[in-house]
């Protein structure tokens, strides 16, 4: 579903990413680990298709289709869902407002209908339960004033809402209490299919325990550095991302 | 060219048409200001950023007596605002009130011809307040009102009444047959308990140009509550000046939103004297403006007791060529002490042609006070924009989304429903999409 070829990103003539390779199947939960700045949020954004990141080589596909080449609303179009590591505030936006424009927007790119008012409501109402996201959060401006727990938990309802093909959690994880892990980790299991897939990134092995990846990889200065199966993520949560880090960093000398 | 010697001979003919009405004195001083100040320039400090001067180039038609009009029931049905069955409404034709026309739908209103007013009960209140409006606007414009004020209107709400309904202002302008100077003029009277909605607009009719110069003073007495809502949406061919100015005379409340989508040149003046302790006035805005039009507001707000409030916000979106103005003045006179004065301006450039200028003037003469202002002038959120995109939503339907979430906050403070409606509809169609 996602080939990430040789991909080189930066921002300003700095380089973040120094050839990703990835492939994710429908189906497959992979998990994306490593130490802050080394580039994990930077490959969620271009793969979302944010503009301040420019890609310098390299190529996606998604669904045999050029990811890169398409604006972020087709690539939602497409199914792919970005949740983002830090959800942006919209003052004077109801959250309610929000999804269901997006909600007819995506359908209005698969040649769907717009859903029935009511019938919106009523999935709405079922996502945010699941998502044990309080009502009165419909009513208000988008993650304005929310918790970050609240904001975590509303990029799920929106992403259960929207029912992407491939997900990218970006550290939906962070700042998150046992219980609103879990809830997420649920939302997250009840998307899973044969057809989807999800990339988690995180910097913590906890959320593993409740979305069981079947492969990690470890991102180190804009590069998968190592890739493996659930184990390696214990293995980190152990001995730290140093371990990795002194690795790559005497092989980098040794190369030279 | 409208030349001061033809207002000269406009004003020599006024004057000896409507003799004795009262006001004839009050209209040789204006005049006699006119007269020395001019329409002004871009030299008039207050008017640095708008140019006015070179509207009077041309030749305007300019009545000043009432004639029966020949706008159609269809011309008039067109200006009416939603919910004008149960509104009162009034009508002004090319600056002259018109009784034919306007319905007074409320018991507790009260309107007569401003010279009526002058004579009989009310003289007191007219001659102690009508023309206050001059002491904050010291230019040639304001006093051209006053000098040729003829067919104004006063508008008494009695004491302790409240009307059911929104008072609805129409303020229309003929321009099929000609370019029209028009010059509405209004006192009101809010009296002690008393409480009342205003709404305003401004409409040409005809494709010749217009150009409006309105003053309207309000006074609100003790324990009154007035809302007062403007929109500005006329014809990009037309012109205005439009003075609001509030003088709260008791411990009362004030709340104006000032709306402005379209026209030309549009100046709104709007004070608000804070003349009682414990005063409280609220002031919003919002400007959306493209095309080639201009949009100024200058705004006072004069603490003249202790113990008031005020808190005003104005924000813009200014798109393609046009450009925006914001002069945002508060005064705390010496003995005003333990004033709260809020001010803020924000603004969105829309086009890099697009441009505003922001300016607070803060002018305080008491120390114990609070006073805070702060402008901002920027482009549409840019992570937002990302984040709408990244769920699907269109460029095009995330900008609007984005631009309606500005306007929000000024937009839910007009309490009339049918008007919010009304305005958040221009709004949406002006998006392109109706969010609803
Ligand atoms: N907008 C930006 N401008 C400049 N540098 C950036 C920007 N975003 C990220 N970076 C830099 O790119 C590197 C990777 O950042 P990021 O992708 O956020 O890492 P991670 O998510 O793994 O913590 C860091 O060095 C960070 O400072
Ligand atoms: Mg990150």
């Amino acid at each position: 579903m996602l080939t990430i070829h040789n991909l080189h990103a930066g921002i300003e003539g700095k380089e973040i990413l120094n050839g990703i390779n990835l492939e994710i199947k429908p189906g497959e939960v992979h998990a994306i680990m490593g130490p802050n700045g080394s580039g994990k949020s930077t490959l969620a954004s271009v793969l979302a298709g944010r503009k301040d990141f420019e890609v310098t080589e390299g190529s996606v596909e998604f669904f045999g289709k050029d990811l890169l080449g398409m604006p972020p609303e087709k690539r939602a179009g497409e199914g792919l869902f970005l949740a983002f590591q830090y959800p942006v505030e919209i003052p004077g936006l109801s959250t309610t407002n929000f999804i269901k424009t997006a909600v007819n927007e995506i359908r209005k790119y698969r040649g769907e209908e717009p859903m029935d008012a009511l019938a919106f409501l009523k999935l709405m109402k079922e996502q945010m339960a699941m998502m044990d996201i309080d009502q009165s959060l419909l009513s208000r401006s988008l993650n304005e004033g929310f918790s970050g727990g609240e904001k975590k938990r509303n990029e799920i309802f929106q992403m259960a809402m929207l029912k992407p093909k491939l997900a990218i959690l970006d550290e939906t994880d962070s700042g998150l209490d046992i219980d609103a892990i879990r809830i997420v980790a649920n939302g997250v299991n009840k998307l899973r299919s044969k057809d989807n897939a999800v990339l988690v990134v995180t910097h913590y092995q906890r959320l593993l325990d409740y979305i069981i990846p079947d492969f990690v990889h470890v991102l180190y200065n804009g590069r998968i550095v190592r890739s493996g199966s659930k184990k390696l993520a214990l293995e980190l949560e152990e001995k730290g991302y140093d371990f990795i880090k002194n690795e790559i960093d005497v092989s980098e000398e040794v190369n030279q | 060219m409208n030349t001061i010697e033809y207002f000269k001979e406009r004003f020599d003919l006024l004057q000896s048409v409507h003799k004795d009405s009262g006001l004839d004195i009050i209209r040789q001083k204006a005049f006699n200001t006119f007269n020395k100040m001019g329409i002004p320039t871009t030299r008039h400090e207050e008017w640095k950023y708008t140019r006015i001067s070179g509207l009077f180039n041309k030749e305007y038609q300019f009545p000043v007596t009432q004639t029966a009009t020949s706008l159609s029931q269809k011309d008039l049905d067109a200006v009416r605002l939603p919910g004008h069955e149960q509104a009162s409404e009034l009508f002004f034709i090319n600056g002259l009130f018109s009784f034919p026309l306007s319905v007074v739908r409320s018991e507790a209103l009260v309107v007569m011809p401003l010279e009526e007013a002058a004579k009989n009960e009310y003289k007191d209140i007219v001659s102690k307040n009508f023309g206050h409006s001059s002491n904050y606007l010291k230019d040639g414009i304001n006093a051209l009102n006053t000098a040729f004020v003829q067919g104004a209107v006063f508008i008494h709400v009695k004491k302790g009444q409240i009307p059911e309904h929104p008072i609805y202002i129409y303020n229309i302008t003929d321009a099929r047959s000609g370019n029209i100077l028009s010059q509405p003029r209004s006192l009101m009277h809010i009296s002690e308990n008393a409480q009342v909605q205003i709404v305003e607009t401004y409409t040409t009719i005809g494709l010749e140009e217009s150009f409006t110069n309105q003053v309207m003073e309000i006074i609100v007495e003790k324990d009154a509550r007035v809302e007062y809502y403007k929109i500005q949406n006329d014809a990009s061919h037309t012109n205005q000046v439009s003075t609001t100015h509030i003088r709260q005379v008791g411990k009362s409340y004030t709340h104006t939103v000032t709306i402005s989508l379209d026209g030309g040149i549009v100046r709104n003046n709007l004070n608000v004297v804070l003349d009682a302790e414990y005063c409280e006035a609220h002031l919003y805005g919002l400007y959306f403006q493209q095309g080639q039009s201009h949009i100024d507001n200058h705004t006072v707000v004069d603490n003249v007791k202790p113990n008031c409030f005020s808190n005003e916000l104005y924000k813009g979106i200014i798109d393609d060529n046009a450009t925006g103005v914001f002069n945002g003045k508060i005064f705390v006179q010496p003995q005003a002490q333990k004033t709260n004065a809020y001010q803020s301006n924000k603004n969105v450039l829309l086009s890099d042609t697009a441009s505003v200028n922001s300016k607070p003037q803060l002018e305080i003469f008491a120390n114990d006070v609070k006073c805070s202002h702060g402008c901002t002038v920027g482009r549409l959120n840019e992570e937002g924009l990302f984040y709408l995109q990244s769920r699907g939503i269109s460029e095009k339907i995330a900008r609007s989304l984005l631009l309606h979430a500005f306007a929000v906050d000024i937009l839910e403070h007009i309490k009339p429903e049918p008007i919010r409606k009304y305005v958040d509809k221009l709004i949406s169609e002006r998006l392109e999409f109706d969010i609803t």
